[in-house]
C-alpha cells in the first residue's frame, strides 16, 4: 500500500526545452492517496497518458522527482517499481496460454513456481477466467484480453497501485459496464489505488472518488465528482464537465451586480468586489442545470429570446440568446417553455466568476 | 436465362482465355508433347512414350543437381531469415536513418539478376577483382573458377547479398506493425529483452516471416540468370542447380526430348512447391483472425 507523491515534476519530449509550450506536462505536485480510485480526465494531448507513464516509469521526467511511500524512485525502471499498468490496446502474449500470461510478470521477477500456481489461480477465479487458463490467450475476445492485462498487473503481490491508459476504448459498449463494475468490485475488495485515464466524463465521473482534470500540460483542479460539478475552479473544468457545459459569457463588473449585455445579474456577497480585485478578463459561469427560465418578468431577471427546444427524454434543452450570446438552459420535461420571449434567472449562490480562466472565490 | 446473355460472357472472357492458353497453356503442351517423342529434326519424330521421363529420372546428374539445389535452397533459409531478422531488430524506429536504411537496404534489390552475377564475378576473380585480389594477398587462396568451396561461398555470399535486404524489409514492416503498448506493457512486466523478442517480435512477426521464407525458398529453387553468370555452374557441375543443368540439357546439348521430360518434373516440383506457399499463406490469414 502506497502513496504516491509527484514533486515539481514536469516533462517535454524534446531535449532541450525552452517555452512553457515545449513541456507536455508543467510543473505539478499531487499527491495520490493510498487505496483511492483517481480518474485523469482531459481531451487528448492534455498530458494525462504522461503522467501516468511519469508514476509507472515508463517515462522519466525531465523536472522532479516520484516518491512511492517516501522513497524515491525517479530513476527506477518500470519494473523495479510496484506498479501495474494497463493500456488502450489489449497486450497479450499471443504464443502464451492465459495461465502463462498471467504468470509471466512472476517469471520475470523469480517467484517460485508454487507461488505462481496459487497467485494465477485467485486472479484467475477473481477475474472469472478459472475455465479459460489453458486456451491460447490469442483467441480471446477483446475484453477478456483486457481481463488478462489487468490480471498480470493483480498477480503481482506488490502492487501498490494500477494504472489504466483509456482501457475500456476498444471494448464493446455493454461489456464496458461489465468490465467497470468488475474493475470497482476489485478496488473494494483491496483497497489498491487506482488512476485511471480517460476523456470520457462519464467513465470518470462513475468510477472514481476523485477527478483530476487536466488541460494543456496542467492539473486545473481535483475534487470529487459533486465538487467538480457544482464549483468548477476553471472555466475549462466548467466546461468540460456536464453535458452541456456551463455557460460562460463575458461580463463586466458594476456595483455589486455582473453586467452581461447591459443588464445587471446579481451576484452572491463579496464577489463582485474580488472579481475587481482580481481583474483581467472576466466571465461569468452558471450551469443549464442552475438557470431558470421563467415566463413572465421578476425582479433580477433578464429577458431572453427563446431560439430553439431540445426534448432529450426525460429533459429539455433550451437555447436562449440573450443580445448576441447564446445560453443553454435545461429545463425538466413537463415545463412549458415559452414561443418567444422568457425571463432567465441567475441564482446568485450558482453565478460563479472567473478572472481569466480562474475562479473568484 | 437468356441463352443470347450467356453467349455474350464469352466474349468478355476470351482475351484473358487467349493469353493464358499463348503463355502458359499452348508452351507447356508443346513441352509435354516434346517429352513424349524423340525429335531428330523437322518432320522426323517418333513416339517414344515414358522414356525421357525414366531416363531423366534416373540421371545422376540430375540427381546431384537437385541434391545441390536443395542444399543451396536449405543454406538460404538458414543465413538469410536470421540475419535479416537480425538486420530488422538492428534498423532505427524513427528519424533520418529510417529512410537511408531502407534505401540502402533496397540497393541490391533493384539490380538486374544479370548484373547482379556479373558485379560479382568480377568483385571475386582472382586476377582484378577488388576481394579477390585483397583474399590472394593476404595469403588465402582464393578463385571461385577452379575451387568448388569457393565458388559456393561466392554463390551464397552473392545470395546474401543479394536477398537479405528483402527479408529485412519484411520482418521490419513486420516489426513496425506492433503497437508501442506492447513494448510498454512488457516493460511493467519486467520482461527481459530476450523475453520480448521471444514472446512479442518473433510471434508478431510470424506472418510475415512466413511469407519470407516461402518467397525465398521458391526463389532460391528456380534460382537461374545469377549463377549462370558468376560461373557458369562450374568449376567442373560443383554449381550447377537444376535450372542451370535444365538449360545445358535443351539449349547446349539440344536433347529436346530429355529436357522436356526434366522442364515437367522441374514444374511439378515448383507446383508442389507453390501449394504449400498458397496453403501456408492461407493458414498465416485465418491464424491472424482467430
Amino acid at each position: 500500500m502506497a502513496l504516491i507523491q509527484l514533486k515539481g515534476v514536469a516533462h517535454a519530449y524534446m531535449a532541450k526545452p525552452g517555452a512553457p509550450e515545449d513541456y507536455a506536462l508543467k510543473r505539478l505536485d499531487m499527491v495520490w492517496q493510498d487505496g483511492r480510485a483517481y480518474a485523469l480526465l482531459g481531451p487528448s494531448g492534455c498530458g494525462k497518458t504522461t503522467t501516468l507513464n511519469i508514476i509507472s516509469g515508463l517515462i522519466r521526467p525531465s523536472e522532479g522527482r516520484v516518491l512511492i511511500d517516501d522513497r524515491d524512485v525517479t530513476a527506477l525502471a518500470p519494473r523495479d517499481r510496484n506498479i501495474a499498468q494497463v493500456f488502450q490496446v489489449p497486450v497479450i502474449y499471443d504464443t502464451m496460454t492465459v495461465f502463462d500470461n498471467l504468470a509471466f510478470p512472476l517469471r520475470n521477477r523469480n517467484v517460485d513456481r508454487k507461488e505462481i500456481r496459487i497467485r494465477v489461480h485467485e486472479v484467475a477465479e477473481l477475474l472469472e477466467m478459472t475455465a479459460d487458463l489453458k486456451r491460447r490467450a490469442s483467441g480471446l475476445t477483446a475484453d477478456a484480453k483486457q481481463k488478462i492485462s489487468l490480471g498480470r498487473g493483480l498477480v503481482r503481490k506488490d502492487v501498490a497501485a494500477i494504472l489504466f491508459d483509456e482501457p475500456l476504448t476498444v471494448i464493446d459498449p455493454h461489456l464496458k459496464w461489465l468490465l467497470r463494475r468488475k474493475l470497482k468490485q476489485i478496488h473494494e475488495q483491496f483497497r489498491t489505488t487506482l488512476i485511471y485515464v480517460t476523456h470520457d466524463q462519464n467513465e470518470a465521473l462513475t468510477f472514481a472518488e476523485q477527478v483530476v482534470i487536466m488541460n494543456e500540460g496542467e492539473v486545473l483542479q481535483t475534487g470529487s465528482p459533486q465538487e467538480l460539478f457544482e464549483n468548477p475552479k476553471h472555466t475549462f473544468v466548467g466546461y468540460f464537465i456536464g453535458s452541456p457545459g456551463m455557460n460562460l459569457i463575458p461580463c463586466q463588473i458594476n456595483g455589486d451586480a455582473a453586467i452581461v449585455e447591459g443588464a445587471p445579474i446579481a451576484l452572491g456577497e463579496g464577489v463582485a468586489e474580488r472579481g475587481r480585485a482580481a481583474g483581467g478578463e472576466l466571465v461569468l459561469g452558471i450551469r443549464p442545470e442552475f438557470l431558470r427560465l421563467r415566463p413572465t418578468a421578476e425582479q433580477g431577471n433578464v429577458p431572453v429570446s427563446v431560439r430553439l427546444a431540445e426534448n432529450l427524454g426525460n429533459f429539455k434543452i433550451v437555447t436562449v440568446s440573450l443580445g448576441r450570446l447564446a445560453l443553454k438552459v435545461k429545463v425538466p420535461e413537463d415545463q412549458e417553455v415559452p414561443g418567444e420571449w422568457a425571463y432567465l434567472n441567475f441564482p446568485p449562490e450558482w453565478t460563479k466568476v472567473y478572472a481569466d480562466g480562474r475562479l473568484v472565490e | 436465362m437468356n441463352k443470347w446473355q450467356d453467349n455474350r460472357a464469352w466474349f468478355l472472357v476470351m482475351p484473358v482465355f487467349l493469353i493464358v492458353a499463348f503463355s502458359a497453356i499452348i508452351p507447356l503442351m508443346m513441352v509435354v508433347d516434346a517429352s513424349v517423342h524423340d525429335i531428330s529434326g523437322p518432320g522426323n519424330r517418333v513416339f517414344v512414350g515414358a522414356e525421357w521421363f525414366k531416363e531423366v529420372l534416373g540421371d545422376r546428374r540430375l540427381h546431384d543437381a537437385l541434391r545441390r539445389q536443395l542444399t543451396f535452397s536449405g543454406l538460404v533459409l538458414l543465413i538469410e531469415i536470421p540475419l535479416g531478422v537480425a538486420i530488422a531488430l538492428a534498423m532505427p524506429r524513427r528519424g533520418w536513418g529510417v529512410s537511408v536504411t531502407l534505401l540502402v537496404l533496397a540497393l541490391p534489390l533493384l539490380i538486374p539478376w544479370n548484373v547482379i552475377g556479373t558485379i560479382w564475378n568480377l568483385f571475386t576473380r582472382p586476377d582484378i577483382g577488388l576481394l579477390g585480389v585483397l583474399l590472394n594477398g593476404l595469403g588465402i587462396q582464393f578463385d571461385p573458377t577452379a575451387a568448388p568451396l569457393d565458388a559456393w561461398i561466392t554463390v551464397m555470399l552473392m545470395d546474401v547479398w543479394h536477398w537479405t535486404p528483402l527479408v529485412a524489409l519484411l520482418a521490419y514492416a513486420g516489426l513496425r506493425a506492433i503497437p508501442d503498448a506492447y513494448y510498454l506493457a512488457a516493460r511493467i512486466d519486467g520482461a527481459s529483452a530476450w523475453a520480448v523478442f521471444r514472446y512479442i517480435q518473433l510471434p508478431k512477426m510470424r506472418g510475415v516471416l512466413m511469407i519470407a521464407v516461402l518467397l525465398r525458398f521458391m526463389d532460391s529453387f528456380v534460382i537461374y540468370a545469377e549463377p549462370f553468370v558468376l560461373t557458369g555452374g562450374g568449376p567442373g557441375d560443383s554449381t550447377t542447380f537444376l535450372s542451370t543443368y535444365l538449360v545445358k540439357l535443351a539449349g547446349g546439348q539440344s536433347d529436346l526430348g530429355p529436357a522436356a521430360a526434366l522442364a515437367l518434373i522441374y514444374f511439378l516440383i515448383a507446383l508442389a512447391v507453390c501449394f504449400a506457399f498458397y496453403r501456408a499463406l492461407q493458414n498465416v490469414g485465418s491464424g491472424d483472425q482467430r
